[in-house]
This record gives C-alpha cells, structure tokens and sequence, in this order.
C-alpha cells in the first residue's frame, strides 16, 4: 500500500525526540513547529483554552459538515509520525531532592534521583510485606486503580475526548463492575466461613453472578444512552479502549492476588525474578553492552539479556531458599473466624521441605558432593525466572512499542526519574498469569476453598448425599476413622 | 470482498491530491480539501448487489421497493427454514453451526476494522487475528469439552494429557502469539498496529465468548438455546411490524409446545457405550406439568381456578422480557457502531440483510443473560462434579472440607446421631 510510505516521506524530520531532556534542550514537537497555536500545555487543568482555539482554528479554515469524528479519527489512518507529540509534564522531584544534588551535573543528577527513589521503592515493599497479606491486597488493588487510570488518560490525551459526555464516569463505573464481579469470585472463596454467617452475605454470593451481570448491563445501556451524534466513534473507540485496559490491568491484578492467596512466596518470587532482571539486564548492559536487542528498544543489549537471564535464575534460586524456610511465606493464607484475621500457619506441604537430591555427574566432580538438599520449590523457582527473564521483557517491549506508537515518554509522571506505575509493572504484565497457570496445572488441582463454597449451595438433600458419599470414600482411604457406636 | 478491491483501485488517485493539501495543512492546521479528500477515503463504497440471479429474474417485472420487501421477505423465511433444518439434525450440527457463524461474525468485524484503517497490508496482521481466534476458540472449547464428555477423555491417554494441561498449553499458544505480535512491530504502523490488536482483541472479546455460552445453554438442554433464539427474532420481526408487545404472546405457547419433548428438554449427554450424544433422560421438575391458582382478579375474566403449566413457561417469561427490553440496546449498539464508522451494513452476504452480524446483533447479550440466569436461578453446582473435584484433593484438605460440611449440615439440623450411624 503505497499510501502509507508516501505519508513517511513527508513527515517533518523529528529532532531528539527520544534524547533525554540535556541541559537547556528541550523536545522539539512538530505541533509547534507546524505553526498549530499552542498557547497552553495540556494538563489538564488546562485543556479548554487550547481545545476552543483548535476548534475556531478549524471552523474557520473550512466550510464543509464534516463531523467532529472525522477529524479526530482521521488520526488513525495516518502514520506515526504525522501525529504531534504530547508535550511532557512538569518536573515532580521534590523540592528536597532538588536542594541536596543541585551540585551535581544533569546527568548524575539524574542517576541518583533514579537510585534514592529504587531504594525507597524497595523498602516500602518490605515494609508493606512484614505488615502482611492484607495490605499486600490493598497495595496491589491501589495499584491496579493506577494504571487503569494512566492508561485511561493516555487515551483521553490521545483522542483528545476528555470532555466527551458521561465517559469518565462509565470508564470508572465499568472498572467498579468488574472489580467487584472478580473479588466476588475470587474473595468469596476464601471467606467461606464468615460468609456463611451473615444473611445478606449469602444472597449476594448465591446471586453473585446475576447481580454483577445485571449492573454491567447497566452500564452498557448508559453508554448506548449516552452516544451522541457527532462523537460517535470517539465514544465507540474509548469504549473498547476502556475495555481492553480493564482485560489487561484487572485480570492480571486479580491473579496476582490468588497467587497471594496461595503462599506469600507465589507472590513474592515472581515479583522480585522480574524486578531483578531489570536491574541486573541495565547493570549488565551498562557494563558490556555492544550488540543492540531489539529496534522497539534501542538502549536493550544482547550482552544485558543474557547477563541478566543467568543473574535472575541464581537469585530466584537463593530468594527460593531463603524463603521456604518460614510459614510466613510458604503457607496459604487463611481467614479465621475465631481470631477474625488472616494467619498464615499451617504444616508446609512437601514442596517446601528439605529432599536430597542425587547430583548428575558433572556437577558430581565440580562440586565434590553426592548429594545436595534442596527445597523442591527452588527447582520450581527456575522455570520461573527463566520465564521472567525469557519472557517478561516481551512486555516491556509491548509497553515501549505502545509509548512510541503514541508518542509519549512515559505513561505518567507518578515517580520522578522513572515515570508512571506502569512504567513500573509493564513487564509484570505476563507473569502473574505464568505463574497462576503454572499453580493449577503443575502444583495443586482445584481450589479447595472453592468446592466448599459449591458445596454449601447445593440443595439440603444433595448435601447430605455428597456428604454420604465422601464418609464412605474417606473411610475407605482411612483418612477418618468409623465412629464407634457407645 | 469486491468492496475491497474497488477501494484499492481508487487509492493512487488520492495521494497526489494529498501532497499539495499537506504541505499547506502543516502550515495553517487542516485545510478543507485535506478533510475532505480524508472523509472521501473513509466512506467505504456502496456494496456490490449479491441476490441471486433466480430472485432477479422472477422479480423484475415489481418496483424497486416492493422488490426489496420481497427479497428479504424470501430470505427471511429462508433462513428460518435452515433454522428448523438444524435443530431436526441435533446438537453437534448446531454445535458446528454456531462455531460457523462465530467464525464468520469475527472475519466481517475484523474486516472492518481493515477498511477503517487502511491497514490491510501490515505484516504479519491476518495470519495474527486468525491465529488469537485459533487459541481463545481451542482454550474456550477445552473448558467446556472436559466437563461434558469427562469419560471420554479419562479414556483416551493422549486427550487426558491435553485436559490435565489445558491451561498451560493454551496460555503458551496465546504467548507465542503475543510474542509474534511484539516481534512484528514496524516503525512506521506502531499506532496502527496498536489499534488492530486491540480491535482483534474487543471482537474476540465479544464474539467468541458469545458463542461458547451459548454452545454451555446448548448443553444445559436444546431448548435453553432455541426459546432465547427465537424470542431475539421474533422481538425483531414483531418490533419491525407492530410494536414489542406481540413478540412474547408466541413464545409462551411456544415453550408449551417444547416442554413436551425430551428431546428439547434433556441435557445433552455423552453415553460411554453406544459412543454417541444422547438427548435421553427423565425430565426435571421444570418440565412437568404443575398446577397454578389463578389470582382471584384474573379468575373473574377467565372463568377457570386453577391452570396447568410447565414451570419453564414462567421462566420464558422473564427470558422474553429480556430479550424485548434489553435485546435492542444490542442492536443499538451495533447500529452506533455502524453510524462511527460509516457503514451501512457489516458485510453483505445475505442478501437484502447485510452480513451475518446484522441478523446477531441483537442476540449479543441474550446469550449471557441466559447462561447467568441458568446458573443463579435454575441450577446449582453439579453435585457428582463437586465429588470429582473433592477425589482429586489432598487427604488433609478432604478431612477439612468433610467436618466443614459436616458441621454446616448439624447446624442446618439435617444430621443427627440418628442419621450419622446409617
């Protein structure tokens, strides 16, 4: 299709778009040098007198209807490079910062800014891990909100729809649904016994799925309500927008959480595989590197890669180690109704118990050992690293290839020196799934919470069958003795 | 795909008209002729007419318009037919036709999505929309094929393999495919291939999975699948001549008539022995005749006490409500839809009735509604299911969850001393 070259051939050349911001250099945006009249930034404050002088702009300069749709719309079939850039936010470094590095030059400046915030990341994820499993849920339910919200602005900025009618309270709403049709699904589980006392509780949870269907339906009716003539595919597209971005944060998110579920070491080895090969494939990199990764990512290198491949699955071995040692981490988190909070006690399962294993010959005349006792989660924890290293960065790459499809340089300016939380998360983004299909089909097979739950909605008679039935196979097993008459 | 190819051809007109139009529009923002030559591209051309030659010719002698009432009238009752074909031919014909319409439902919208974009060429982006339909179809299927015909594949060693890692295998297909995607990205198209993934993904989103619940009602028993079907059409052919309350006059008598065959009513089962579906089974208390006392108000006008119904009727009530109240935001939506951008129907393979997806539009969120309602109101959990599960658990979680149990049905009072020592 010849179309789409010819537009290439006649976009403006873009200078130093993607140099970090110098010394006195500041990002050229073809908006500006095209003559568009931008007499504000776009925040979002102040949107409105740049939206009114680009529509009198436009009325002005043709006659013909065309509706508002195209205009905007148009923007899609047109190359990357025709679309104007969004000109980056101010500067959040806190005034401390400032005052204690201003000695320094631009480019350390920016380097230690990006160390003191990695270390008050990291201590405030210990913090959150030694107050418990809870707040671990309120953080990672803190977080989702956040960049279901960066990537929903993203596409306000992108579509230029912020004021379109109703939509950021239907984008909000829907992200309220499907929340609470996924905690509904997920929490309820796990509450089984404080559930079952409350009355109200139980209608919910009976009716759980028709009463998160029926306020969806709710929602998509207001949105059909709510299309109005001239926007009509503004709206159709931050629906599906709004609709992807949920598919993308809530699902993973809600994954997330049943891997904490299932043993604060499912959430905490995967998350600091990922974070680890992100610090180790930049120090790699920084050091070695020569060969360039991939064209989405200019400054990833072969020598990073695979630098951080091999640091990632030692670290995921020796986390694994240190870990397993404590019920804190390798038990399954449990409501209590008798202490009415969450304990994580429990007789750890064989997969976190000591077993000698016989080593292959090789290492057998390296090591000088016959044997090395191992927990069996740390072999475990190598597939799960080698995913994070193999893998995750597909997601970081997506992430990039979407920052530039869109012109922006970072999802937000949330954290100073390292952007928005997605920026953060974007090669989380696939590992809570591996690792929650890695559980199901390869550590245990259906929840246990869950068939208890099912079981106390069935009908009183088909209880106290299944009830005969699981006696006589128990009995059978040995696991329960008969009882014996008195 | 004429349309296509007639686009295609006018393409080398637009750019040189372009290029004047550009430079200038970089100057002093969009100028007239840039939009409109913009607006021009993005109207797809009128469809080519596909009705048949036969029809042609019988109908040529009527005007236009009675011609075109005619048309979709014959279609109509064609269709209908096929319908009826169907459903005489059992579920796995019904099963491949809905998998068929699906298909066809993705292939119209994706294309779409194409015209809109221009984007026809980008590498890689067919062999990838089709290949994410191939997983999300071989995932959906997996879920529901194990639970149906569970014996089955406790049989055959090579299926069982395929179930035990169902989710692991389709979450690698579906990896390889995202990676492939990453992997394709060009530098010029990022955006537009931003925006094709994430069209393929809302279409898959939506369409597929539709489908597999309604292929779930299928199961439940053929006529959770043929009385929410046709209360969707007939709310349409009723809509369109004499206003929604006549629609649902004819389904309760048609659930009537429905009720009375086992073959509508069983849920469809595999038998191990004769290695067949069967549909064969003693039908529950939805589909036994009860006795209602009429409401005294309406015994005055009726002059009957009491009356004789399936329970299934009441039912199909609140199913028919559903399909008369909620149905049409579907097909307002799709209309919506449409009107964005600039099409006058999706495809045109029926002839007088635009594509597939026109003629489901309105089915969109039927099919949901039904599924949900199933399971909160009609059954529960499967009981020898939930013993299955339990079998599959560790000793200490079945002891823990047999006292749960236990304790629950003690309070409940259904377990004495009594009972325990049966």
């Amino acid at each position: 299709m010849h179309r789409l070259s010819s537009h290439g051939s006649r976009a403006q050349p873009l200078h130093g778009m993607w140099d970090l911001p110098g010394p006195g250099h500041k990002p050229v945006s073809p908006a500006s040098a095209g003559g568009f009249s931008t007499t504000a930034p776009p925040d979002i404050g102040k949107k409105l007198p740049l939206k009114l002088v680009m529509i009198c702009n436009n009325l002005i300069n043709y006659t013909s209807e065309t509706d508002i749709d195209d205009r905007y719309g148009d923007l899609d079939s047109r190359t990357d490079s025709d679309i104007p850039e969004i000109p980056p936010s101010s500067d959040r470094t806190p005034e401390i910062l400032k005052k204690a590095l201003s000695g320094l030059s631009s480019r350390w400046k920016n380097w230690w800014i990006r160390g003191i915030l990695t270390l008050t990341m990291i201590s405030l994820f210990f913090l959150i891990i030694y107050m418990g499993s809870f707040m671990l849920m309120l953080l990672v339910l803190g977080i989702q909100v956040k960049c279901f919200h960066e990537i929903i602005t993203i596409g306000y900025r992108v579509y230029r729809s912020y004021d379109l009618p109703w939509f950021r309270t239907l984008s909000w709403y829907f992200l309220l649904c499907v929340n609470y049709f996924f905690y509904g699904e997920t929490v309820a589980d796990y509450f089984a016994t404080f559930v079952q006392r409350e009355e109200q509780l139980q209608f919910l949870i009976r009716y759980h799925r028709f009463i998160s269907f029926a306020l969806y339906l709710a929602g998509f009716c207001m949105f059909v309500l709510s299309l109005v003539k001239k926007h009509y595919r503004l709206q159709f597209y931050m629906f599906a927008w709004t609709h992807v971005t949920l598919l993308i944060t809530v699902t993973q998110s809600h994954l997330v959480i049943q891997n904490l579920f299932e043993g604060m070491i499912w959430f905490l080895v995967p998350i600091s595989s990922v974070i680890c090969n992100d610090i180790t494939a930049y120090l790699f990199g920084f050091f070695f590197g020569r060969t360039p990764l991939i064209k989405l990512s200019p400054k990833k290198t072969w020598e990073g890669f695979i630098g951080g491949f091999f640091s990632t699955v030692i670290f995921g071995f020796i986390a694994a180690y240190v870990l397993s040692k404590y019920q804190y981490f390798v038990c399954p988190v449990e409501y209590r109704s008798d202490v009415n909070s969450f304990v994580t006690e429990c007789e750890p399962s064989e997969l976190f118990q000591l077993q000698s294993y016989s080593l292959p010959p090789i290492l057998k005349a390296l090591l000088r050992r016959e044997t090395v006792s191992l927990y069996p989660f740390q072999i475990h924890s190598i597939a799960l690293s080698t995913f994070a290293s193999l893998i995750g960065p597909f997601g970081g790459f997506f992430a990039s290839g979407f920052k530039r499809a869109f012109k922006i340089k970072d999802f937000a300016n949330t954290i100073p020196g390292h952007g928005g939380i997605m920026d953060r998360f974007d090669c989380q983004y696939l590992m809570a799934t591996f690792v929650h299909v890695y559980i199901t089909s390869f550590i245990r097979g259906p929840n246990p919470s869950k068939v208890l739950q099912q079981l106390l909605v069935l009908q009183p008679e088909q209880q106290l069958n299944v009830y005969k039935t699981l006696k006589t196979h128990l009995i059978e097993k040995g696991i329960l003795q008969p009882t014996l008459k008195v | 795909m004429t349309e296509l190819r007639q686009r295609m051809a006018r393409e080398p007109d637009a750019p040189p008209e372009d290029k004047e139009s550009e430079a200038e529009a970089k100057a002093d923002g969009e100028t007239a002729s840039d939009s409109e030559s913009r607006v021009e591209a993005v109207t797809l051309p009128t469809s080519v007419d596909d009705t048949p030659e036969v029809l042609n010719r019988a109908l040529s002698n009527l005007s236009s318009r009675w011609k075109n009432w005619w048309v979709r009238g014959i279609l109509t009752l064609a269709m209908i037919a096929f319908f009826f074909i169907i459903i005489y031919l059992g579920p796995m014909v019904l099963m491949m036709i809905v998998m068929c319409v699906q298909i066809k439902c993705f292939h119209e919208i994706i294309t779409i999505g194409y015209n809109v974009y221009h984007s026809y060429d980008l590498p890689w982006f067919r062999t990838l929309s089709w290949y994410f339909l191939l997983c999300v179809n071989y995932f959906f299927y997996g879920e529901t094929v194990t639970d149906y015909f569970f014996t089955l594949v406790q049989r055959e060693e090579p299926l069982r393999i395929l179930s035990k890692y169902h989710r692991f295998i389709s979450f690698t297909l579906y990896l390889t495919g995202f990676c492939m995607f990453v992997l394709s990205l060009v530098k010029k198209h990022y955006r537009l291939q931003f925006y094709m993934f994430g069209w393929t993904h809302v279409t898959l989103l939506i369409v597929v999975t539709q489908s597999h619940l309604v292929i779930h009602n299928l199961f439940e028993g053929m006529i959770w699948f043929i009385v929410p079907i046709s209360c969707v059409i007939c709310n349409d052919i009723m809509a369109y001549m004499f206003g929604f309350f006549f629609g649902r006059t004819p389904l309760i008598k048609l659930s009537y008539v429905m009720s009375g065959y086992r073959c509508f009513v069983c849920p469809v089962e595999y038998n191990n022995d004769t290695n067949s579906f069967t549909v064969d089974c003693e039908p529950s208390d939805l589909f036994r005749l009860q006795e209602y006392n009429i409401p005294g108000v309406i015994q005055s006008v009726i002059g009957w006490k009491t009356v004789r119904m399936y329970p299934f009727q009441i039912h199909s009530i609140a199913l028919s409500t559903f399909a008369s109240l909620i149905g049409p935001f579907g097909g307002f939506f799709a209309s919506g839809f449409k009107r964005a951008f600039k099409i006058k129907d999706f495809a045109n393979t029926i002839p007088g009735h635009g594509g597939i997806m026109d003629r489901f539009d309105c089915q969109y969120l039927m099919a949901t509604f039904v599924n949900v309602y199933i399971a909160s109101f009609i059954r529960g959990p499967n009981p020898s299911k939930l013993v299955q599960q339990f079998l599959t658990l560790r000793p200490d979680q079945q002891l823990h969850i047999f006292n749960m149990l236990k304790s629950h049905l003690t309070d409940k009072g259904m377990l004495t001393a009594a009972t325990e020592d049966e």
